[in-house]
């Protein structure tokens, strides 16, 4: 095992951090014995309460997305009256419902852009920055002022480059281009403007893991005829696997729930579908199908939860150590 | 542009350009070029909603956006009254401050114990916290919707009559989203205060409540202004939960009463430019002043909600 500590979370060098790990938690429980009754009750409030808010507001409702997707529920009238009907939600999402397939299409075609494109970009970034170069501070700064900024309200800034009247774009180039309206274009423009905000929160991140990176590491690499090129893809990089690690999750998840700017665009149609907008219009729209939309956000949430468990090995072991 | 000293080693390494001379090496007037004519590209954008803010609708109309001159501040004056902006920032003001405080507070009470306390469910239970923040917010809408919908409440509570449509709505998820990030984070941070700083508090018989309260959260007054920063932009950026939760127009929050506003600001792009810099505006006074905290923030936990 190579890799170092790295700033994913605070440094973990004062104290062995207090490992859940049955061998040893003997000794410390014997601790837990030692409080009184009140303290006894104390420590259990302060695990209660927070575990109550998430336990009942995020994961009890996303267990009941999952049983409702097994109903035929519209959303009019009492549950009760819901049938159960199986894996007939599932089915009809992949057989007879058109926007499904564009939908993991461009959910698909997010996720390639941020790795081929953001991801390299803004590591491409931070190791430059990370050269501590004169007007550092400035070329960071500009790099990541988008990521403070809403997608939403990204979707209107862009808007000023993008519109075919009056856009920036269209005004140099003398075309006639709808980026925003025209199918063949939107889910172009919506991923570059996407990708301005993803370049500087990727460059963040790697220019904290570039930080945790052992300088002698480099130096060694150099002395023994490395050029920069081959030291970053050798030494540096694999050094910083939980950085790349943590990177990927989060690439694959905000891929999966991208949604506030296509919403702002035009509700995640024509061109736009993805599968966070779709759960969406079936459940906030007209027609309010809700096992059916209750199957599509299931969809989501398995896919998600692959990842976010891939997220927490990673960070939870680099917290054991 | 391999030739430079990495890390402040301050050793000229020979890398892919050989010989590189010792000043000024062309190698990084390519870097310094090429970093430059990013950040200006990167900034544009911004750059061009602010410029366009200020200039008039009829004078861009007739000389075309690629154009200079026509300055004035009316759009911002009209931004304001027209998109109701005061309301919306309240809004937003309203909605943000409690949910940064209770996810904090929650989550800070949850790290206390996985970090003071060693038990068998520690991690497990970090793990329910800090996934939680990263379940696509669409897979809990439905249930959400119908609860918030049938909880009934007092008028004086919430002039709906339900949770629906109402602040609490929103502070309630927000909160419990963050929550798990804090949680995450913070728990973090409080490993690595000494263990004997506890052990010592417990001899002097100092209650649990007073380790967590005037013990731990003091030490933790970085983390806690960093998570604080980073959290009150993501929330005050939120968009996806104001929008389904709140049907009432008066009620959103500024970010997600951008798509409201829409119409209105549609034809003239001066309008536009004018209320997204408004928007843009508390977050971006936040992130200067606090700009370390921020950064700190993110990288402290390395993850997004």
């Amino acid at each position: 095992m190579s890799s170092p500590d790295l700033p994913l979370a605070a440094p973990q060098t004062a104290h062995p951090a207090p490992s859940a790990g049955s061998h040893e938690s003997s000794g410390k429980n014997q601790r837990v014995r030692r409080l009184t009754g009140r303290d006894r009750l104390v420590v259990v409030l302060m695990v209660a309460i927070p575990t109550v808010v998430v336990v009942g507001l995020i994961w009890l409702p996303a267990i009941a997305s999952v049983l409702l997707s097994f109903t035929d529920w519209n959303g009019v009238g009492s549950l009760a009256d819901a049938k159960v009907i199986g894996l007939q939600n599932y089915t009809d999402v992949f057989t007879i419902y058109p926007p499904f397939k564009p939908a993991v299409e461009h959910n698909l075609l997010w996720l390639v852009v941020m790795f081929v494109v953001a991801t390299p970009l803004g590591i491409l970034f931070a190791v430059l920055i990370d050269k501590e170069l004169k007007g550092s501070r400035f070329y960071q700064t500009a790099l990541y002022l988008p990521v403070v900024l809403s997608l939403a309200l990204i979707g209107f800034i862009w808007q000023l480059m993008y519109s075919r009247d009056q856009g920036l774009i269209n005004a140099v180039l003398g075309t006639q281009v709808d980026f925003y309206g025209d199918p063949r274009w939107n889910i172009w423009a919506a991923l570059f403007a996407t990708c301005w905000r993803q370049v500087g929160y990727v460059m963040l991140l790697y220019l904290a893991g570039l930080k945790g990176v052992d300088a002698s590491l480099k130096e060694a690499a150099q002395m023994d005829g490395a050029n920069q090129v081959q030291t970053f893809f050798r030494i540096v990089f694999p050094v910083m696997r939980p950085i790349n690690i943590i990177v990927l999750v989060i690439t694959v998840i905000e891929s999966l729930r991208a949604f506030d700017l296509v919403w702002i665009i035009n509700q995640g149609r024509n061109g736009l579908e993805l599968l966070a907008t779709l759960v969406t219009a079936n459940i906030v729209g007209e027609a309010s199908r809700i096992g059916f939309g209750s199957a599509l956000a299931t969809i989501m949430l398995l896919i998600s939860l692959v990842f976010i468990s891939i997220y927490l090995t990673v960070v939870m072991r680099e917290d054991e150590r | 542009m391999s030739s430079s000293t990495i890390g402040g080693v301050g050793r000229r390494q020979a890398g892919a350009v050989p010989s590189a001379p010792r000043r000024t090496p062309p190698a990084r007037v390519v870097l310094y070029v090429f970093l430059i004519v990013s950040s200006v590209l990167w900034l544009f954008p911004l750059l061009w909603a602010v410029f366009n803010s200020f200039r008039d609708y009829q004078y861009t109309q007739a000389n075309g956006y690629a154009s200079f001159g026509g300055f004035t501040f009316d759009n911002y004056v009209n931004a304001w009254e027209q998109g109701d902006f005061g309301r919306h920032f309240l809004n937003s003001v309203v909605i943000t401050v409690p949910a940064v405080v209770l996810a904090l507070l929650l989550a800070s009470m949850v790290a206390f114990v996985v970090a003071r306390f060693s038990f068998k469910f520690n991690l497990a239970l970090l793990g329910l916290f800090t996934a939680a923040n990263l379940l696509p917010p669409q897979a809990l809408l439905i249930p959400l919707y119908r609860l918030f919908r049938a909880v009934q409440v007092p008028y004086w509570f919430s002039y709906s009559g339900s949770l629906l449509d109402s602040y609490w709505a929103l502070i309630i998820v927000n909160t419990a989203f963050q929550t798990g990030f804090c949680a995450f984070v913070l728990s973090n941070y409080m490993k690595t205060l000494p263990y004997e700083l506890y052990e010592a508090a417990q001899v002097d018989g100092l209650s649990v409540l007073r380790q967590w309260w005037q013990i731990t959260l003091p030490l933790c007054r970085p983390a806690l202004a960093a998570l604080a920063v980073l959290e009150i932009t993501w929330i005050y950026n939120e968009f996806f939960w104001a929008t389904v939760l709140l049907q009432t127009g008066d009620k959103f929050p500024i970010t997600s009463s951008l798509n409201n506003l829409k119409g209105q600001f549609f034809t003239d792009y001066n309008l536009l430019s004018a209320g997204s810099v408004l928007v843009a505006l508390p977050v971006l006074v936040v992130f200067f002043a606090l700009q370390k905290q921020f950064v700190s923030g993110l990288t402290l936990g390395a993850t997004k909600g």
